[in-house]
Order: structure tokens, then C-alpha cells, then sequence
């Protein structure tokens, strides 16, 4: 199936400038699963969105359409057809 | 020779550099990255490789997470390698905080890191890529080292020393926040705790085996040790052997972060002490460095230069350094963003910078 992540200004430097990235990954992929294949198609995308054990990033928001990623089962939130995945930085600094 | 300070901030990277120490040019806050996240980022610790003049910096994205950035020429360029540069191993199920230190081992290509969670890494190719040090990972007291107020970080690395003429390419002397003092004479493969005669009053045993929360150690050019511990001053000439000595009478508290050791002269150090573990203040208000010529005998206040007025800024654990000149130079920063700077052969601090983010750390060189 095809879905579309849609990236921040911020991480557009490690997607070779792209706002949205097009994916095509295999059918009933979770969330995880997109971001793993974000990660093969653009690999310094991914340490900005998860850490080393493969977990999100505390203050990075995962919008799957209009579900954060974490309230609807995090990194194995389900994805269909069409899904717009959207990458956003949370609220934190100061 | 010019002389040049790297200077991480709460917000973002600044250099200044100097001819004579007194009159400084100030550069930034450096823009890291295309996007400017990392530039606005905690600067945790930097370093200049003695061998290189490459330096490093430790950044903490508030979103993006932590990274290790290079530059080869003295700060007007940045990079950041393609992969983590500090990533822990799968099997270890942690994951990069930040760096805490960096320091420099016996060759150009050998840099440490003290990293949290608690743990040391170490790069063979000058800071491009790094590797955990298993052993200490795997050190049966791991497990009961937990994190200070700043976090569960080695902060401090001493490669080559572990003593008063002890000096081997394999010795490592590291300190953390809590856990203490632990040492390796066999590159790392093994490690043992130093702290004996060192205080932890937080715990019911006053004086264990390990548990500290030592704030920092300073190495002093002979080998021996001075540390500032989380209430107590000490000098140590052997402390696998012989245990730390307390040194803090003639200071006017017992508590602090800072402690920077001349390159040159084993009884002199330079120590920042704050009011106690509740009141992160300077002593009466008053900005100070203090000053001991011999071992920690005696201690003066070294304060002309800095401001009279009431100030309130602190000094952290590695916002201080020396420049390990012949005629050295020393530097402080504080946590209201002014940085500081005298000469062994001087009277007074001059002011490098005012008004900066809090200052995490500060390091020194000749360029």
C-alpha cells in the first residue's frame, strides 16, 4: 500500500530537502513498519525520530492522519491505504 | 599563538578567541545544522583534540535527541557524522541520553566519552564513531549506581593516570554521578572503585565502597587527584592504595561542581564553591574562584575582576578549565552566562562574554 510522511521543516535536511516523502510498504504495516522503511529510504531521518532501541523520541509527535501515534497503540498503530504520516516536533525547549 | 575557548551554553555553542587573554572575540551561538535545531540545543561538553585542534561537541536536541558535532577549523564549520556517532548496543536496551565528557587518550585518534546513562565509550578514528567500554557496562555495580540531580552520567575521564606517578597509555580514571571513582590499569577490560575515605551522606553507610556522588575529579600534572564531591573537597595521591584526604578547611563551604587543577604545578587547583546542596548559590553572593597553592593546605579567595554585586550564577562541573599553557591560562563560566579568564601571572580576571545562556562548560587551547 502507498502512504505519505510528511516532514517538518526542521527534518527536511536529512531527507535531501523533501517535504513529503511517498512509500510504498506492504500491506497491513503497522506505523513501525513505515518508519522503518522511511529509515532505509532516508537512514539519517530515523535517529532524529527514534533512539536506539527503536523507540520514539519523548518529544517528537507521529500524526497518522489525525491520530497521535500515541493513542492509538504508538508504533503499532495501524496504517491503511492512502495514510498520511505526519512527523512533528512537540512542544518542549525553553 | 592565539588561544582559543569553546563555550557550551543552554543554548547553543560560542568561541571566543584571544592573543593575550585579556581582550576576547566572541563568536555565536554557531549554527550547527541547515535547520538550526542542534545550534539551539544544550551544549552538555565540548572538547579540542590536543593532537588535532578538531573539536567536539556534545549536543542534546530538545526533539531530536542527542549527537556528537566536529569541526576542523576552530569552530566555523560543523558536521555531524551519517550514523550516531554514540549509539548503545542492542542488546544493552539503553539508549544515548547524552555525552557528559569528552577527553583524549594517548593518540589523535582516541577519544573518550562519558555518556548517560552511566557509561564510557570510545572512538578510534577522533570522534567519528564510538564504542561501548563492556566492561564498565558490565560492572556488577552498575545496577546500584543511580542518577544524581543532573543525571545518571559519567561526567568525568581521565585517561592515562592513576596516581601520583602512575602514568600508563591503559590507565583510565572515571568519575559519575552516583557511583563515584572507579579505575581500569588494563585499557578498560577491568575496573575497580576508588573511593575510600570520600563521604556519601546520602546513604546509610557514610563512607561505602562505591555509591558517591563525586561531582568532579581534576588530575594534577604529578598524577595525583583533587575532587569536589557532593559536599566535600579532597586530594587523593593513590586512591586505589591510600583513599582521598579531605582539603576543604580554608574554603568557604564543602560544596560544589568545579575543580580545575594547574597543568604544571601539583599543589595548585582552583575550586568554586557553592552555599550546600540546597542553596545553589555562590557563598555570600560573591563570584569566586578559590585558590590553594599547596595540596589544599590553605585556600585564598581569587576574585578581583569579578563583579561586587550581589551575584547568583554558579559555576558547573566542566565550566571551568585551563588553557595548559606555560604560562596557563584558566577560564569559568556561570549559569548567568558570563565567562571569565585569568593567567597564572595575572591579577585579575578579565571577562571573556556576558550575558550567554547558562553556561554548561568551557575548554581551552592554543590554536
Amino acid at each position: 500500500m502507498r502512504v505519505t510522511v510528511h516532514l517538518t521543516s526542521v527534518l527536511r535536511a536529512d531527507a535531501e530537502g523533501a517535504a513529503h516523502v511517498p512509500l510504498e510498504v506492504v500491506d497491513g504495516a503497522a506505523l513501525g513498519g513505515v518508519l522503518d522503511e522511511l529509515a532505509a529510504r532516508h537512514p539519517g531521518l530515523d535517529r532524529r525520530i527514534r533512539d536506539e532501541r527503536g523507540e520514539l523520541r519523548r518529544y517528537v509527535n507521529v500524526f497518522v492522519d489525525q491520530d497521535e501515534c500515541r493513542s492509538v497503540g504508538g508504533l503499532d498503530a495501524p496504517v491503511h491505504e492512502g495514510a498520511d504520516v505526519r512527523l512533528l516536533p512537540s512542544v518542549a525547549g525553553g | 599563538m592565539a588561544y582559543l575557548l569553546v563555550i557550551g551554553t543552554r543554548k547553543g555553542l560560542f568561541t571566543a578567541r584571544s592573543e593575550d587573554r585579556r581582550a576576547w572575540e566572541v563568536n555565536g551561538p554557531h549554527r550547527l545544522d541547515e535547520a538550526n535545531d542542534a545550534g539551539m540545543s544544550p551544549v552538555y561538553t565540548v572538547g579540542i583534540n590536543p593532537y588535532t585542534g578538531r573539536l567536539l561537541a556534545g549536543t542534546e536536541s530538545w526533539h531530536f535527541g542527542p549527537s556528537v558535532w566536529h569541526s576542523d577549523d576552530r569552530g566555523d564549520t560543523w558536521s555531524e557524522p551519517g550514523t550516531p556517532p554514540i549509539a548503545f548496543p542492542e542488546d544493552t536496551g539503553a539508549s544515548l541520553t547524552r555525552a557528559w565528557q569528552f577527553a583524549f587518550g594517548p593518540d589523535p585518534d582516541t577519544v573518550y566519552a562519558g555518556v548517560e546513562p552511566h557509561a564510557l565509550f570510545r572512538s578510534s578514528d577522533g570522534g567519528d564513531s564510538f564504542d561501548l567500554v563492556r566492561a564498565l557496562w558490565d560492572h556488577p555495580h552498575r545496577s546500584n549506581w543511580f542518577p544524581g540531580a543532573g543525571g545518571a552520567a559519567i561526567h568525568t575521564v581521565l585517561p592515562g593516570v592513576l596516581g601520583a606517578g602512575r602514568r600508563s597509555p591503559e590507565a583510565l580514571t572515571v568519575a559519575m554521578s552516583t557511583g563515584g571513582v572507579y579505575q581500569t590499569e588494563d585499557g578498560g577490560a577491568s575496573w575497580a572503585p576508588a573511593n575510600r575515605g570520600i563521604s556519601a551522606g546520602f546513604l546509610p553507610d557514610e563512607e561505602p565502597e562505591y555509591g558517591q556522588c563525586v561531582h568532579k575529579v581534576a588530575a594534577a600534572s604529578d598524577g595525583s587527584f583533587y575532587a569536589q564531591n557532593h559536599h566535600g573537597v579532597y586530594r587523593s595521591a593513590a586512591p586505589a592504595d591510600d583513599g582521598w584526604t579531605r582539603i576543604e578547611e580554608g574554603l568557604p563551604t564543602d560544596f560544589g561542581f568545579a575543580m580545575v587543577t594547574h597543568p604544571h604545578r601539583p599543589g595548585t587547583a582552583l575550586n568554586f564553591p557553592v552555599v550546600s546542596q540546597e542553596v545553589h548559590f555562590p557563598p555570600d553572593h560573591r563570584l569566586s574562584a578559590y585558590r590553594t597553592d599547596d595540596g589544599g593546605d590553605s585556600w585564598r579567595p581569587v576574585n578581583r575582576g569579578l563583579p561586587e554585586d550581589p551575584y547568583f550564577g554558579i559555576v558547573l562541573r566542566d565550566a571551568a578549565c585551563t588553557d595548559g599553557a606555560d604560562v596557563p591560562g584558566f577560564y569559568f563560566g556561570t549559569r548567568s552566562g558570563d565567562v571569565y579568564a585569568i593567567t597564572d601571572d595575572g591579577e585579575r580576571w578579565h571577562q571573556v562574554a556576558a550575558h550567554l545562556p547558562d553556561v554548561l562548560c568551557v575548554r581551552a587551547g592554543q590554536v
